[in-house]
């Protein structure tokens, strides 16, 4: 199916792209199809500029699995910074 | 037989009279020969459906697929085109409605066109074929396996759609639904509800749901293809549109 399902989040960064380094502003976060990964559905993310267009897109598609691990794996980097740094 | 098809990109009138770029794929023969609308699924203006245009033209029909994502992203590659425009939601009812209408008008006013035109959907597409078909005068329709025109999306989920099978009656042509009996979105009892809606209203229909496929069952890019629903789907298809849009 077609999910929807959709959290956005605004985000200050940077991504690379297709044509390289670019500020991101916005972050989508969907469960849906993918457009490449060999899955039904799959977790779904997109660090965005929309000020630059929709071509400033850096997107990943990731099994459930995976999608967990990489959040899992996120928190507890940003859990042992050491304090002051983050 | 004379079997040459040109396949290319064109700008249509859509709805609001706003220019949309569209694919086009129709045979070379002079006709009269019938048209389709192909409405594409929510992962966009894609190659796969590209690919099922042009299948449409080799088959003999004029064939034409709008963009529906245009206006958030033109130009912009399939895949982010449907990034945007599923951020904002989705393609609005009324804006559909406008612009398979546009394409409709598009390929009534080809010259080998026999005057009549249906209309297939994919997915979110599925739906919208049976909208467009509930909201113009068309002579065919087909339901590739779209959710929501029975129930309501889960809370929580932004899609901004709602249940349409309460119009059922206002549909203008006959339907044909290509459904995979393990689908969840549209279930089997939300099948089962839209076809009671069909009868009651006393429509031309045909439902066929296919066991052991799920939804997707006729992309051949992705793990959801099933080639025994496909090709029996492709050929019900045929069948359907050879009776309603023949010359």
């Amino acid at each position: 199916m077609c999910t929807y399902i959709t959290e956005k989040v605004a985000i200050s960064g940077s991504a690379k792209g297709a044509s390289g380094w670019f500020r991101v502003t916005d972050g989508s976060v969907y469960f849906d199809h993918p457009v490449h990964a060999p899955e039904g559905h799959t977790l779904n993310i997109d660090l965005l500029a929309p000020e630059q267009g929709p071509s400033a897109r850096v997107a990943v598609e990731l099994n459930v699995e995976s999608a967990r691990a990489l959040a899992k794996a996120i928190e507890a980097v940003l859990e042992s910074v050491p304090p002051g740094l983050a | 037989m004379y079997d040459a098809i040109l396949a290319e990109t064109v700008m249509i009138s859509g709805h609001g009279g706003d220019t949309i770029e569209a694919y086009s794929a129709r045979p070379l023969q002079a006709g009269p020969v019938g048209g389709v609308v192909v409405i594409h699924h929510m992962p966009g203006y894609d190659e796969a459906t590209k690919e099922i245009a042009r299948t449409f033209a080799v088959h003999g029909y004029n064939a034409i697929m709008p963009n529906l994502y245009w206006r958030e992203a033109p130009g912009a590659s399939p895949d982010d085109a449907a990034a945007t425009a599923r951020a904002q939601g989705g393609v609005p009812d009324e804006r559909l409605v406008g612009d398979v209408a546009g394409a409709a008008a598009y390929l009534k006013s080809l010259t080998n066109s026999n005057g009549k035109v249906g209309v297939i959907g994919y997915c979110s597409g599925g739906r919208q074929s049976f909208l467009a078909a509930i909201s113009l005068d068309l002579d065919a329709a087909v339901d590739c396996y779209g959710a929501f025109i029975v129930g309501t999306p889960p809370e929580g989920m932004p899609l901004k759609v709602g249940p349409i099978v309460d119009r059922t009656p206002q549909l203008s042509c006959p339907l044909l639904g290509l459904f995979g009996a393990d689908d969840q979105y549209p279930s089997p009892g939300q099948v089962a509800e839209f076809e009671q809606a069909l009868k009651a209203a006393g429509k031309t229909y045909e439902f066929h749901s296919y066991e052991g496929a799920g939804h997707a069952f006729f992309s051949v890019n992705r793990p959801a293809y099933r080639p025994e629903a496909a090709v029996d789907g492709w050929q019900k298809i045929f069948d359907f549109y050879g009776k309603y849009l023949a010359a």
